[in-house]
């Protein structure tokens, strides 16, 4: 057992190399394509990904052909009220909560299951691996929020014209939200990264995430008004809403006002994720 | 094993991994306690200790994911998280759960190799050469124990690593997976290479190592080679059967002799040889039924070295279970 494994020391170093000598530095570039990789390499993202298209254009078209249908029977007060690209989006009340838990998943599917260790000795640095995770994280879930936004609208839309009570994008506003409510579904589920990165729990980041979404304006409305008017508007997701609507509601904030304010809460949780990720144990 | 590309391999004695008076609190739990060691190249080296020890926290420094609270561990030469191509200086296998079991064998070891530009050919290689060829496709969450050590084992293979540092290597698999790991391990310490095999089976550490470092509660309490170990486990002690004990005893106690007595007729010998104890037997005309030189098992003596530092022992009391901190 000792002696039958004859190879001389360092017998590796002799051998011819079969592949040409190529630089192996770990680069923000090659993380990148391993996150990318990571991604694209797990059903759960396929199916997170579907559940938050579905739920978009889903619930849009539902909405659309519900209106539409209930148009001559509805009252002249409920005729004021409606607005057309807002029914046709409406789905984005759901949308949001799947692709957060996408966002929250991408981080805490690796410290569940262990394979956070292995990324961490891959990429020592560590932060490379945050970037990487909110990159791959801003492109997939960008692509997917407009794609879903725009389509939801056209096809509401063509359920409305039945009635004549569509609108088109060239009207005023119109693009800005139908952009401005991808726009926001990418951002929320970037928050759900940075939780996931900072909680590091599936159960504890989803948990968070929708207390921030849901739980903190409906709280917020229980105050005085004379605090809640200074605090509402700038909840993140009432936020990051502001670019989701025609004409946000009064004393909200407006749109890119709003959507600015919801950077700085991704921004912030990014940095404490960072600051965490560099200090805490792997 | 072939190197993945042209990679320099450092010149000899520069990969070794060194631990400088590391220590590693949790709270105010000590998990390791001012550990100094140094695991040096072209031999296996065992890193023994019962569960709880501290193996696990250590590997863990080594490889940059706990940070020491106080103390340094490098590996070869510099902290693991200066290495630029951090794959190729280090392979380790952690536990087998450092996967994320919806991802596919594949494609869990390419988001490895992708990371520091190895070849996607590289990855094949390694999932033939640890035979996880027909089952690379498939989820790792359907993964036996050893199927994962498997998997385990060609990510620390993926980047031709100088040092490799494997935790509990051989937990899970079969005979044939344990010999395998054995051959392996030999074969790459042979090249010149730095192996730091974990484990708590001594048995197992004495057929794959040549040096052991040996902890307990987080302390070191023995580095020496195996043949040392061995030569410290063989306490030389004779089983002597005699209907006169009596007489035999009296016989051969002396300063540096000690005799108990196991049965009426059986005599255990401490302090001579079986020679000089059939010659004093004769001599004195005592007859002897059995005379059989008794080496203590390596797990006895491993036991014995760190019988003071097991961190779980089942007593009647209280049944503690094996909490495996490490």
């Amino acid at each position: 057992m000792t002696t039958d494994i004859a190879v001389p020391k360092h017998a590796a170093a002799q051998v011819e190399p079969r592949v040409p000598q190529t630089d192996l530095k770990v680069t923000q570039w090659r993380v990148l394509r391993s996150e990318w990789v990571k991604f694209w390499s797990l059903r759960s993202s396929y199916i997170t990904l579907a559940a938050t298209v579905l739920g978009m254009i889903g619930f849009g078209v539902l909405f659309s052909a519900v209106t539409a249908n209930r148009w001559p029977v509805m009252e002249a007060a409920q005729r004021l009220r409606f607005e057309p690209t807002g029914v046709s989006l409406r789905g984005f009340e759901l949308a949001q909560l799947i692709i957060g838990v996408l966002g929250v998943l991408l981080v805490t599917g690796e410290y569940g299951t262990g394979m956070i260790r292995a990324s961490m000795s891959a990429a020592p640095k560590r932060l490379p691996v945050v970037w990487a995770k909110a990159i791959v994280f801003t492109v997939v879930a960008f692509v997917a929020g407009e794609v879903s936004a725009f389509v939801a609208f056209f096809a509401g839309q063509a359920l409305l014209s039945s009635q004549h009570i569509q609108t088109s994008l060239s009207a005023p506003e119109v693009l800005r939200t139908v952009f401005g409510t991808g726009l926001y579904l990418t951002m929320v589920g970037l928050l759900g990264v940075a939780l996931g990165w900072i909680i590091r729990s599936t159960a504890g980041g989803i948990a968070t995430l929708f207390g921030l979404l849901l739980v903190l304006p409906a709280l917020s409305d229980a105050l005085p008004q004379s605090w809640s008017q200074h605090i509402t508007p700038y909840l993140p997701s009432n936020a990051g809403q502001s670019l989701t609507a025609i004409h946000p509601d009064t004393g909200m904030l407006a749109p890119w006002t709003g959507f600015w304010v919801f950077c700085i809460y991704i921004v912030a949780g990014f940095i404490a994720a960072a600051i965490l990720v560099r200090r805490r144990d792997a | 094993m072939l190197p993945l590309v042209g990679y320099q391999r450092p010149e000899a004695g520069v990969n070794m991994i060194e631990a400088r008076a590391v220590t590693k609190r949790y709270g105010d739990k000590t998990a390791v306690d001012d550990l100094t060691f140094t695991v040096r190249p072209g031999v296996v080296t065992g890193f023994l200790g019962p569960n709880g020890a501290g193996k696990s926290t250590t590997m863990r420094m080594i490889l940059g994911l706990d940070a020491p609270t106080s103390g340094g561990v490098t590996v070869n030469g510099k902290r693991y998280a200066e290495h630029t191509a951090p794959l190729h200086e280090v392979g380790a296998l952690l536990e087998a759960k450092a996967v994320h079991s919806g991802r596919s064998a594949y494609y869990h070891l390419l988001s490895l190799a992708l990371t520091t530009g190895i070849p996607r050919r590289r990855v094949d290689e390694v999932i033939d050469m640890v035979g996880l060829r027909d089952v690379a496709r498939r989820r790792v969450g359907g993964f036996s124990l050893g199927m994962g050590q498997r998997l385990g084992v060609a990510a620390a293979l993926l980047g031709d690593p100088a040092t490799l540092v494997l935790d509990e290597p051989v937990n899970g698999l079969d005979p044939e997976g344990i010999l395998w790991i054995r051959t392996l391990l030999r074969a790459l310490a042979a090249e010149g290479r730095t192996v730091f095999v974990s484990s708590h089976l001594m048995s197992e550490m004495a057929l794959t190592a040549e040096h052991l470092i040996v902890i307990g509660r987080g302390k070191l309490i023995a580095d020496l080679s195996v043949r040392d170990f061995t030569e410290l486990a063989s306490r030389k002690v004779v089983r002597v059967r005699t209907p006169e004990a009596g007489r035999l005893r009296d016989l051969l106690v002396g300063a540096d002799v000690s005799v108990t007595g196991l049965e009426p007729d059986l005599l255990e010998v401490a302090g001579l040889n079986s020679e000089a104890i059939g010659k004093a037997a004769c001599a004195a005309a005592v007859p002897l039924v059995e005379l059989t030189p008794v080496q203590a098992s390596l797990e006895e003596a491993f036991m014995e070295l760190t019988q003071d530092a097991v961190e779980f022992r089942v007593d009647d009391t209280a049944n503690e279970h094996d909490r495996s901190v490490a």
